[in-house]
């Protein structure tokens, strides 16, 4: 579905990543691992197309992704849940689904979208008419899970949704991203919460200086000695 | 007493055209994240504009509304697409040097007016212009409460498209985050275009109003131009509410300064509330209204 293959991205003169290559399938659900700054975020920022590859391509559905200019990314069913959230701050939650449904067919069925959202989030309903900045942290995150939600995309990738949320939330945002899953969408999650999401993943990626360092199965990585140690500390 | 009431009456009406040039400048800050230094001058070109049409065509100037409004949009639009936009992409350049840009683009409407109509003073009289209501002993220029309605009626306008539609909400979006609003598919040089061509008409729209009260020449910009820019920072950058209070603020600090100090410190006395406000309120009224 989606594939990515030998990527150099630089941030001016300075080369983030090397020749990375990955590949998610329809219904999967894939992980992106590694340290701060392995280049995990300009993985997916490049797929989004907010940055341009200096070498290698992505492709999605049979789609250049890395030729379509980044507001058009959404229109081809990929959907991007940024780090951090980014939420319309002084918008309230229901602004903010609204927003994420200005294109096509979404548009169409924004109403709709929207009482499903709210059926997977209840709390989003009850603060639909407060600004986004007033949430707290997991339910921000919430808001930013279903204004992605909202285009109706085919993939859907999350930036570190884990990020600061208490552990009962994280525990919680992953049920969520798999029940989103078990509906029909392909997911891409960046994470460092290794021990989590590679419970539940397909596959999984490591990225380690900019350089894809290991790939495999969810299964496999939990078997890796070098993973263990590197990254679930046994 | 009546004099108060006077000053009080005289202060927010001109408030309500100072309302309509700061809201524009505002939303233009908001979504571009630069101050448009060549705002007032957008207005002078909305005055010839009117000027002309009632001069040689014997067009109302509430009449001119209708050509000067969508005059500047597209003039705005123009300057956005074509002499902002291509200056983002050039990464050497900082965002922030667009500001020299409007500068430069400031200067050289002031020149070609300059060029077409000489530095002469015009002015346009119409059977209103002098016209007055009274309400006790207090008087309502006939003139600036009609330009008070339209400024009233514009914001408003704004506002519920602001609020109301999907490219209000883009304009909103763009203006909070715009990254995030790429990801959601909103193609942000559109907006700016759009963005600058709406700051543009409503700049228009307070030229339009402005001059049958007022006189015309070159140079007005200028002193415009910093009058938005004063409002914007009263009302936080970018906040459209804000802008209004901060419209309204400076004109009534210049009535009241023109009234009880003397005609030629009305200027000071709103820059002395300028002052003030960044000493001690630095983020404009953005801070008290929270909007």
């Amino acid at each position: 579905m989606l594939q990515v293959d030998g990527i150099d991205v630089c941030y001016g003169d300075l080369q983030v990543l090397w020749d990375v290559s990955l590949r998610v399938g329809a219904g999967e659900i894939v992980v992106l691992l590694g340290a701060n700054g392995a280049g995990k975020t300009t993985t997916i920022k490049t797929v989004s197309s907010l940055l341009k590859p200096a070498k290698g391509t992505v492709t999605f559905q049979g789609t250049r992704l890395d030729a379509v200019p980044s507001h058009k990314i959404i229109e081809y069913g990929v959907a991007h849940v940024p780090e951090g959230r980014r939420l319309f701050p002084d918008m309230t939650v229901e602004e903010n689904l609204m927003v994420g449904s200005l294109r096509g067919e979404a548009k169409s069925r924004r109403s709709r979208t929207m009482d499903w959202v709210f059926e997977i989030f209840p709390r989003l309903k009850e603060r639909r008419r407060q600004p986004a900045g007033t949430l707290s942290g997991g339910e921000q995150q919430m808001a930013a899970i279903g204004r992605g939600l909202m285009s109706l995309p085919k993939l859907l990738m999350f930036d570190e949704p884990s990020l600061g949320l208490s552990p009962i939330l994280v525990a919680d945002i992953f049920r969520i991203v798999e029940l989103i899953n078990k509906q029909g969408m392909t997911v891409l999650l960046v994470e460092q919460n290794v021990k989590h999401t590679l419970n539940m993943c397909d596959r999984a990626y490591v990225l380690e200086n900019g350089r894809v360092a290991l790939s495999g199965t969810g299964r496999e990585f939990l078997d890796n000695d070098h993973v263990k140690e590197a990254y679930l500390g046994i | 007493m009546e004099v108060f009431v006077q000053t009080l009456v005289a202060g927010v009406l001109k408030g309500g055209l100072y309302a309509l040039i700061g809201i524009g400048m505002t939303l233009i800050m908001g979504v571009m994240g630069i101050i448009n230094l060549a705002h007032g001058q957008m207005m002078m070109v909305a005055m010839y504009l009117t000027y002309v049409l009632f001069h040689y065509l014997g067009i109302d100037p509430y009449m001119a509304l209708f050509v000067s409004m969508p005059s500047l949009f597209l003039l705005g639009m123009f300057i956005q697409r074509f002499l902002l936009n291509p200056l983002m992409k050039v990464e050497s350049i900082l965002p922030e040097n667009q500001v020299l840009m409007t500068v430069g683009i400031a200067m050289v409407l002031t020149e070609i007016a300059r060029f077409i109509f000489t530095s002469n003073y015009l002015s346009v009289q119409t059977s209103y212009s002098t016209k007055a209501w009274y309400v006790g002993e207090i008087s309502f220029s006939a003139a600036l409460c009609v330009a008070f309605a339209f400024a009233a009626l514009l914001s408003a306008g704004l506002f519920g498209f602001l609020v109301k539609t999907d490219l209000g909400r883009s304009i909103r979006a763009v203006s909070q985050d715009n990254e995030a609003a790429q990801l959601m598919g909103i193609d942000s040089e559109r907006i700016k275009i759009i963005t600058m061509g709406i700051g543009a008409a409503l700049v228009a729209a307070a030229g339009t109003l402005l001059l049958p009260i007022y006189y015309l020449f070159p140079d007005i910009g200028g002193p415009f131009t910093r009058k938005a820019f004063v409002i914007t920072i009263l009302g936080g950058l970018g906040s459209t509410v804000g802008a209004i209070f901060g419209g309204v603020t400076l004109g009534l600090a210049e009535a009241f300064g023109a009234t009880y100090i003397g005609m030629d410190y009305e200027d000071m006395v709103g820059l002395i509330i300028f002052i003030l406000v960044l000493l001690f309120l630095p983020g404009g009224f953005k801070r008290l209204t929270k909007v």
